[in-house]
């Protein structure tokens, strides 16, 4: 798998969050805060651990503190899939 | 000065899911310990617990809070939410940071914590999930508590193993003397998971024998060890004045004295410190003993520590000076929820003016000091109860409970 799609990430935040809510959200929620979609920094964190089990990446501290929306999280590991 | 009353209830335990269930279960001898369900304890050697069953978290809390807690927290979110609105508060009214949590806790998330712990070892340490930082420690229940009713006043935990759920009541009086409007109070543990239950085998104290209705029988000549269990209670605490002001003006009981002791380390000749604690919790109760009218005893099921507690009783007492309950041979011994659940059945005999029975004492052996109540409800007259529970590592503490101020 060379990329994800946001439909994958919203999964694994429904996951990480154990609830079916991410059935109920959509693309334009893509740019709201993961604070704000109820994501604490710790959620956050259980988040990109799936993320770097699931696709083998290594996110450092640094680069999670970056990823505050779905967006720039999916253009984060995107990227890295990219240059993997 | 503060006098400290209990205005809600809330309990999870081995003799059921909310308070009338438990009291219930306490009047007609309905026991919770049973062969360990959880997983295939056959070769362990205590393999008989107090068991909570038919818990279902998600009825009461958001499933995300569920993902990222233990059962200890669980059971404490449900039993939070019975006790407040037992104690009709509306949380909103108070101001955040004149409310308080202090709950008791001794085993931690072990069953959150083996999970994560198996996944360090078998997958690696990417595998393990954020939410192990907080979920094990022996402050989440407090903490998880504290976030979800937005309750930031002196918030704190006790760690005394199962003297704890009456050391929440001195630490409770204590913040309230300072001017807390408002705490949620008391304890729960879950710790009957493989690796739980391998830690608490190592104090040797368990008691082996499979049979549920003897497995357990503090007192008795044929004593072996406890069994261990889970859940607990939580209780609403306020000082009586401040309940008033919220137009409170009724309440279980008034927690009218407690004290605290540790005993002297092991081969130091000097004797264990329970009395001294009763003599202090009635010291300060200002409390003579001929007025206690019951006494709800810690009850270890180890024969030494039967003849301390005895002895301790007895010496401040009288031989069969005061009626004796035991209800936690109907759920084991909880730990952290272990007290904080004969806090419950003790204000609930104030309430109804009968003595719980201990159930399964085929053959008393301390009859010629301890008045047991056995087998059967007693119904007598009842204004003042004490409270003991030691935890292990010598912890001790004694509680006064009043009927009226």
């Amino acid at each position: 798998m060379n990329q994800i799609t946001l439909f994958d990430l919203l999964q694994i935040m429904s996951t990480c969050s154990g609830t079916d809510e991410a059935v109920s959200l959509s693309e334009d929620v893509t740019d709201v805060e993961f604070l704000e979609l109820g994501y604490d920094s710790l959620a956050v964190l259980e988040i990109v651990t799936q993320v770097q089990r699931q696709f083998g990446l290594s996110i450092s501290d640094e680069d999670i503190e970056t990823l505050t929306t779905p967006a720039s999280m999916l253009e984060f590991i995107n990227g890295n899939l990219a240059a993997a | 000065m503060t006098r400290m009353v209990v205005t809600g209830i809330g309990v999870v335990a081995p003799t059921g899911l909310n308070t009338e269930q438990h009291w219930d279960a306490v009047l007609n001898g309905r026991g919770g310990i049973r062969q360990i369900g959880s997983f295939d304890a056959s070769r362990y050697a205590t393999t008989v617990a107090g068991q909570v069953t038919g818990f279902d978290p998600a009825a009461t809390v958001p499933v995300r809070l569920i993902r990222e807690t233990d059962r200890m927290t669980q059971l404490a979110f449900v039993a939070a939410e019975e006790a407040f609105a037992d104690a009709k508060v509306d949380l909103t009214q108070i101001p955040d940071l004149d409310m308080a949590v202090i709950t008791a806790n001794s085993s931690g998330g072990v069953e959150f914590g083996q999970r994560e712990l198996q996944k360090l070892y078998g997958e690696g340490a990417h595998a393990v999930g954020a939410y192990m930082s907080i979920a094990w420690f022996y402050a989440a229940t407090t903490g998880q508590l504290s976030i979800r009713h937005g309750m930031r006043g002196p918030c704190g935990v006790m760690v005394t193993e199962q003297a704890g759920g009456l050391d929440v009541f001195g630490q409770s009086r204590r913040v309230l003397a300072k001017g807390i409007r408002l705490v949620l109070g008391g304890g729960t543990d879950a710790s009957l998971s493989p690796y739980g239950l391998t830690c608490q085998l190592s104090t040797r104290l368990l008691s082996s024998c499979p049979a549920p209705e003897r497995a357990f029988v503090p007192f008795d000549a044929g004593a072996s060890g406890y069994v261990p269990g889970e859940g607990g209670a939580m209780l609403v605490l306020e000082d009586v004045d401040v309940a008033a002001s919220r137009n409170v003006t009724s309440y279980y009981g008034h927690i009218a004295g407690y004290a605290a002791t540790t005993d002297p380390r092991p081969g130091s000749g000097r004797p264990p410190s329970m009395r001294r604690a009763i003599e202090l919790a009635l010291a300060d109760a200002e409390a003579e003993p001929g007025e206690v009218d019951v006494v709800f005893a810690d009850g270890y099921g180890v024969p030494d520590l039967d003849r301390q507690e005895a002895d301790a009783i007895s010496a401040v007492f009288g031989p069969r000076g005061v009626p004796v309950s035991l209800p936690k041979t109907l759920t084991g011994r909880l730990y952290a929820g272990g007290a904080a659940l004969d806090a419950v059945s003790a204000l609930l005999a104030l309430r109804d003016q009968v003595i719980p029975p201990a159930i399964g004492i085929a053959a008393p052996a301390f009859e010629s000091q301890l008045d047991l109540v056995l087998d059967e409800p007693r119904p007598a007259r009842l204004n003042t109860a004490v409270l003991l529970a030691r935890g292990y590592g010598g912890f001790n503490a004694a509680v006064v409970i009043r009927r009226t101020l």
